[in-house]
């Protein structure tokens, strides 16, 4: 692990326990500035109970949470309740099944998701009584929408019921939701579940834009070998709450002990074979 | 063509589904009507005598056959089966419900009501009563149509604000105009005082707190009768004035009626019009400001609330603030209410603040569609206007009222109004081009 001042979130020990089982165990990792990295391990590894701790959902008892921002004090996601890591600190996330706010329009979900800039500029009385601060609030608001429906194809969409949109458009319109939040950090929680290959192939160039054009971070969880190894710089793998491997894409696709946790195989060709075709 | 689809549907008939539905039907409705309408207590010399009526039971259980019947018959008319394609009902709802013309048809017939030929004194007295419920409604609407939470103890806050007045004048001599502001706050702030305790409730759970809560708020007035009174109640609330003019035959010492004042002949109308002209201006305020609120960020935030939790709280959202705000603001409304109904009434008693009436409230705004301003109106005309129009029917008003419910249900399943448009959409800006946008996006 590189210890540089640069990296934009820090995690170190976290653990968060459930009864007697530590779904996560001593979990450290950094995740750098302008960084996608991935979060795999097979299931019940605890990738999602991390997530959950990151972004303020559970409250671990043990561990710290740094995120850098650049100037200033970082902020210290574990003290932190999870609208204000979302709020201040500005860590968005996704979910695994989406959670669109169905019964509004594509449009609407995306302005609600710039609800703090929104509601700073425009002000409880300018709001009410329509006054240029509010108006001009109301377009920046629609304008990074707009921005972002093109972005993620959904432009033509904008007025339908998010809730009626097909599965695939929707998990995009959950990714765009989140851009309009403008995050340091965007976690997604497997983008790809549920995609096919042409959908997850324009998943890979929607992240990378992300990553070049507006110096968003990533951090995914994903099953989806073929985007993990395609859009990562760097791959941690947990296994039963623990990190086994930690690295570039290349290295852990190799590392024996990820093979093993992946395929129960204690040796054998046969596995690292079979790990380097789903690669 | 036409005519040949009707003979089909008729000759569906003689399907035997159909009948054995109906004759389902019928028996059931038999075996109800058997003791309710099969017997009968009746007053007699030799005291209470049991009469029996079984003629009765087998009419209504005909009626519930033949209509049933028909029921299936319908179903199959080219009319309605048009009526009931999906596409159909959004262009219906588009129509009429989402057009500004409605609204402001509504405005107008509301504003001339008073003297178009065929309105009387009843008719206005009315009108108030269902502006009322409007102004209520509008106000749950809020809490239950837009931030979804299940609110079964409104009437408390309606409560809150009569009885603010109420007090407020017999202690402290305030005048109606003084205790409205002072009412609308008092219930916000009881408002916010069932908030807190719920935040972390939801649904079921939260129904059954706030259901107690309109309980305790009623238990209250009944039993502390050294501040409300009791049971008895609080008489003689002054009625409101026109901006300190009052309305009544001859003047109080030194002042003015109302109709000294413009130089008219005393007429007991012109008090009954001002009330309906000011509970019609508090409701179009309400209505106005809701309307208002749904396209702020404030009231796009309860609508998230309502669609989902987790997901506000990803996006920064403090659901605290949000849920917090919609009950406040949501009794407030209640607490404007129920001021004006004590200046109304002029007498308020517990008897006024039951269960039942949060339950009617909640009806308007479910049967008017969650969240729309123009169905709750409509759905407050159906639900208080019909049984008041009905009332020559005496006790089966409420069976009117039931038909009438189970009839929109049946037409319109989400509510009377069912589209929800949406609070924002794009302009007609073509999309920025991607590198311009790229320099604005931050």
């Amino acid at each position: 692990m590189s210890a540089g001042p640069a990296a934009l979130l820090e995690v170190e020990h976290l653990t968060m326990r459930f009864g007697g089982i530590a779904a996560v165990n001593d979990v450290s990792f950094r995740v750098q500035t302008n960084e996608i990295a991935a979060l795999i391990g097979p299931n019940g590894a605890g990738k999602t109970t991390l997530f959950n701790c990151l972004t303020g959902f559970y409250k671990p008892p043990v561990g710290r949470m740094q995120l850098h921002a650049g100037d200033g004090k970082p902020f210290l996601l574990e003290r932190m309740e999870g609208f204000r890591i979302a709020r201040e600190a500005r860590v968005i996330r996704t979910f695994q099944n989406a959670r669109l706010f169905a019964g509004m329009s594509v449009l609407e979900n995306l302005i609600v998701a710039q609800h703090t800039a929104t509601a700073r500029a425009s002000g409880a009385v300018s709001g009410i009584l329509g006054l240029p601060a509010h108006r001009k609030a109301t377009r920046i608001a629609r304008d990074l929408a707009r921005h972002w429906l093109d972005r993620t194809g959904l432009m033509f969409a904008a007025d339908e019921l998010a809730g009626s949109l097909p599965y695939g458009m929707q998990r995009r319109l959950e990714i765009a939701r989140a851009m309009c939040a403008r995050p340091r950090l965007l976690c997604l929680d497997e983008p790809a579940a549920g995609l096919n290959a042409r959908e997850s192939d324009s998943l890979n160039t929607l992240l990378l834009d992300i990553r070049r054009e507006h110096g968003t971070s990533i951090l995914l969880v994903e099953h989806d070998m073929s985007v993990v190894m395609r859009v990562s710089d760097h791959v941690i793998v947990l296994d039963h709450g623990v990190v086994i491997a930690d690295g570039a894409p290349a290295d852990v696709r190799n590392n024996p002990d990820v093979i093993r946790a992946y395929l129960g195989a204690a040796n054998g060709t046969t596995a690292i074979r079979a790990v380097a075709i789903a690669c | 063509m036409w005519r040949l689809r009707v003979l089909a549907a008729f000759h569906e008939l003689r399907d035997c589904a159909a009948l054995r539905d109906a004759g389902r039907a019928g028996g059931i409705a038999a075996v109800l009507a058997f003791p309710i309408l099969g017997f009968r207590l009746a007053d007699s010399p030799q005291g209470l005598r049991l009469e029996t009526r079984f003629s009765w039971v087998v009419f209504a259980a005909a009626a519930v056959f033949i209509a049933r019947l028909m029921h299936h018959g319908l179903h199959r008319l080219p009319g309605l089966a048009f009526a009931r394609a999906p596409g159909f009902a959004n262009i219906a709802a588009r129509a009429r419900f989402s057009e500004p013309s409605t609204y402001a048809a509504l405005i107008v017939f509301a504003v001339l009501l008073p003297w178009l030929p065929f309105t009387g004194r009843n008719t206005v007295d009315r009108a108030t009563l269902i502006l009322i419920y409007v102004m209520l409604g509008t106000g749950l609407n809020i809490v239950v149509g837009l931030a979804g939470l299940l609110d079964l103890g409104y009437v408390a806050f309606y409560a809150v604000g009569a009885y603010s007045y109420a007090l407020l004048w017999q202690n402290f001599g305030l005048s109606f105009w003084e205790c409205l502001p002072l009412a609308g706050a008092l219930a916000a702030g009881f408002g916010l005082a069932l908030g807190f305790p719920v935040l972390r409730l939801r649904g079921d759970y939260l129904a059954i707190v706030t259901l107690g809560f309109g309980e305790i708020v009623h238990v209250i007035l009944l039993n502390w009768t050294p501040v409300t009174g009791g049971p008895n109640g609080i008489a003689g609330i002054p009625r409101p004035t026109f901006f300190g003019l009052p309305f009544a035959p001859s003047a109080p010492e030194g002042g003015k009626t109302f109709a000294d004042y413009f130089g008219i002949a005393f007429s007991p109308l012109h008090r009954i019009y001002f009330l309906y002209y000011l509970i019609l201006a508090m409701a179009l305020i309400g209505a106005a400001l809701v309307w208002r609120l749904r396209r702020l960020p404030l009231g796009r935030a309860w609508e998230a609330l309502r669609e989902d939790e987790i997901a506000c709280q990803s996006l920064g959202l403090n659901p605290t603030i949000i849920k917090l705000s919609a009950f406040a603001l949501g009794a407030m409304f209640a607490g404007f209410a129920g001021a004006f109904f004590a200046a109304r009434q002029g007498f308020i008693s517990p008897e006024s603040f039951t269960f039942i009436e949060s339950a009617i409230i909640l009806s308007i705004v479910v049967l008017g569609g969650m969240g729309s301003q123009l169905g709750l109106t409509l759905a407050a005309i159906l639900l208080v206007g019909l049984p008041e129009w009905f009332r020559d029917l005496a006790e089966y008003r409420m069976l009117a009222f039931g038909a009438a419910m189970v009839l929109v249900m049946q037409w319109r399943p989400k509510g009377l109004a069912q589209r929800r448009a949406p609070t924002v959409r794009l302009g007609n800006a073509p999309a920025p081009a991607p590198a311009q946008a790229m320099a604005e996006a931050p």
